[in-house]
């Protein structure tokens, strides 16, 4: 779960061109939209479009972003349990 | 205020420079980075909006600071319009097996995001229309402008050219009061 | 600048429910949508909703001008759309041409081997130009979703200050793939036909047509009396929540016409059916004090027409004006914005002065156009 939790941390720095940020700054727990991060609308959709890339998983209502963006926590698990590659 | 051959003029004076072999996205994030603007929703634009949203910056900076909102109408125009970006995005539904078109880069596909997200950065609730030209066409640009001014739609217009294409590109705003 | 009254001379617009202004406004006023059902190859898995002009009825039009057949699918609409109102005798130093789209002959990027200036926007113009014989540089206005509606302020504001005395102006915009596959990563569309304000609203359908208004200082059948176009100021592809550039748009339109907001007949609104575009429009529909006035969107008969849809409206407007009729806003049933607004459910038969045609769009931009009836 660690190494998937980096992974991801990766993954969402260099999709979502987070020039300045580096995985440590990313704690576990805390909130990627909002404060934090300071992700918007266009980073979820972009975010989606990366669960299916690479992890073979669709989300097909954006508001379900809410939860599995959650936390890299979160996001995590979800992989974990729904990536089919 | 030119910007053009890796180079940035503001009032005819060079303010920063570098090396004409230096690509276009090294040389706009060194200009980003000395001209201190420190906004990270930099990096996510297309080369367009980096072009656009840096030249207004080192014009607007100084009447934007500090202010809640500005009425500085945007009059901006090139000549490829959002091609370098539609040819990108084009590239990612060519191929059907590998079919993952980005939200993050089609957004760019409109010449007109470019006005947006300066008004983000300066709080422009203002006036704002991009056009298409082959070239920069003064008469029409000048009296869009004048309008803007003279009818008491806008206190200020920054009116300019601003186009990129394939590595290539040019800027030049004016500021008309 | 000249404070002069610059009137709408003629107007005609192509769609897939017809060929001329008359048959579209009979669809309306039957019910009739253009949205359908669609397969694409790139798409196979479920039908897409989209409004498309067919290929046979284009060529069968196509037929009456001659020498038409070298120029692209959307030229070719322009030039059919606009030639009915071109008036030849009149044409010269001082007659402008406006052509507004977001993506123009952007298909030609299927092909391999393209080079970038077959979809130059300004070339495009200057072919259409070139038909008719309009030796003025052609302007292209291409703000995303607003150009439309826009290029009737831009060509207003030429004309009062001087450079043109008559400005034609063009809107059109085909379903592309490029379009579709966007949308559909921004998942903003909906699998049926779509419904503006309805709390069942799912996102657009997207949709092509071109649209063609003359303006000039001669009296014709409608004044243009107010303008505005303020961006939101707040994010790139969200509409503002508080509505505040559609808003400000409407105050800066309204302060120009000199009208109360209560003599306004209808409004012709966005409503893309979108959860945040609807309810937004709905919020600076109240901030204005417009929640009363009658309002429909057109998109359930069309779909979105992109840079075409703000023209497009505004025709079909003029058209209901004239017949004194207000429009359904088709797809509505149940109320689904936060505020209340007046959606139009069925036709109200009533002298109609003023009507106010709106629009916003990615780049957080809006405009607002107030129209008064001549004669």
């Amino acid at each position: 779960m660690e190494l998937l939790k980096e992974e991801l941390k990766n993954k969402i720095i260099e999709v979502l061109n987070l020039e300045e940020v580096v995985p440590g700054d990313i704690a576990d727990d805390a909130p990627l939209f909002g404060e934090g991060l300071g992700l918007d609308s266009i980073d979820a959709l972009e975010l989606i479009v990366l669960l299916d890339k690479d992890y073979g998983i669709k989300v097909t209502d954006p508001k379900d972003g809410k939860v599995i963006f959650k936390s890299i926590n979160a996001l995590a698990s979800f992989v974990a349990e729904n990536k089919t590659k | 205020m030119i910007i053009e051959n890796n180079a940035v003029f503001f009032n005819d004076l060079l303010i920063f420079r570098d090396e004409p072999s230096v690509e276009f996205t090294d040389f706009i994030k060194k200009a980003y980075k000395f001209l201190k603007i420190e906004y990270p929703k930099f990096f996510k634009m297309d080369n367009l909006s980096k072009l656009a949203f840096t030249g207004a910056d080192i014009i607007l900076r100084d009447i934007t600071r500090d202010k809640e909102e500005n009425n500085v109408a945007l009059v901006l125009a090139n000549r490829s319009s959002s091609a370098d970006t539609d040819i990108k995005y084009q590239k990612s539904i060519e191929n059907k097996s590998d079919y993952y078109p980005s939200p993050a880069v089609f957004v760019y596909t409109l010449p007109n995001i470019c006005l947006g997200e300066i008004s983000i950065k300066h709080k422009l609730y203002s006036e704002n229309t991009f056009f298409i030209f082959d070239r920069y066409n003064e008469d029409y640009m000048a009296n869009y402008s004048a309008y803007l001014i003279q009818s008491g739609k806008a206190e200020k217009v920054l009116c300019g050219w601003v186009e990129f294409l394939k590595g290539n590109y040019r800027l030049a705003f004016y500021l008309y009061i | 600048m000249k404070n002069s009254s610059v009137y709408i001379n003629d107007y005609n617009c192509i769609t897939p429910l017809g060929f001329d202004v008359q048959h579209n406004m009979q669809h309306i006023r039957m019910g009739n949508t253009a949205i359908k059902p669609v397969v694409k190859d790139f798409a196979p898995a479920t039908p897409l909703y989209l409004g498309e002009i067919g290929d046979n009825e284009l060529n069968r039009e196509s037929e009456r001008l001659a020498g038409i057949e070298t120029f692209t699918r959307l030229e070719r609409l322009m030039i059919l759309c606009l030639e009915p109102i071109i008036d030849k005798e009149r044409l010269g130093a001082r007659t402008g041409l406006i052509v507004s789209t977001t993506k123009g002959n952007i298909r030609a990027l299927e092909s391999i081997d393209v080079t970038p200036e077959a979809v130059e926007l300004a070339k495009l113009a200057k072919r259409v130009a070139g038909y008719f014989g309009i030796v003025t540089e052609p302007i292209v206005v291409s703000n995303a979703c607003v150009s439309g509606i826009l290029s009737i302020a831009v060509a207003k504001r030429y004309i009062q200050m001087g450079i043109f005395d008559e400005v034609y102006v063009i809107a059109g915009d085909e379903v592309s793939e490029f379009v579709i596959s966007g949308f559909n990563a921004f998942q903003a569309m909906d699998a049926k036909v779509c419904q503006p304000y309805d709390k069942d609203r799912n996102g657009i359908n997207l949709g092509e047509a071109v649209a063609a208004v003359k303006l000039s200082e001669m009296p014709g059948w409608f004044k243009v009396i107010g303008d505005g176009a303020i961006n939101d100021a707040n994010h790139i592809s969200g509409p503002s929540r508080t509505g505040e550039g559609l808003y400000r748009s409407l105050v800066s339109a309204f302060k120009e016409a000199s009208v109360n907001v209560e003599d306004i007949g209808f409004i012709s609104a966005h409503g893309t059916a979108t959860v945040f575009n609807d309810e937004m429009e709905a919020i600076a529909f109240n901030r204005m004090g417009l929640q009363n006035i009658p309002v429909h969107s057109l998109k359930a008969y069309y779909g979105h027409t992109l840079g075409a849809s703000g023209l497009l409206e505004t025709v079909i407007a003029m058209q209901a004006v004239k017949e004194n009729k207000t429009i359904i806003s088709k797809g509505f049933e149940t109320t689904g914005t936060s505020l209340p607004i007046n959606i139009s459910i069925e036709e109200e038969a009533k002298d109609i002065r003023y009507f106010v045609k709106t629009a916003s769009g990615f780049g957080g931009c809006n405009t607002a156009v107030i129209f008064e009836k001549v004669k």
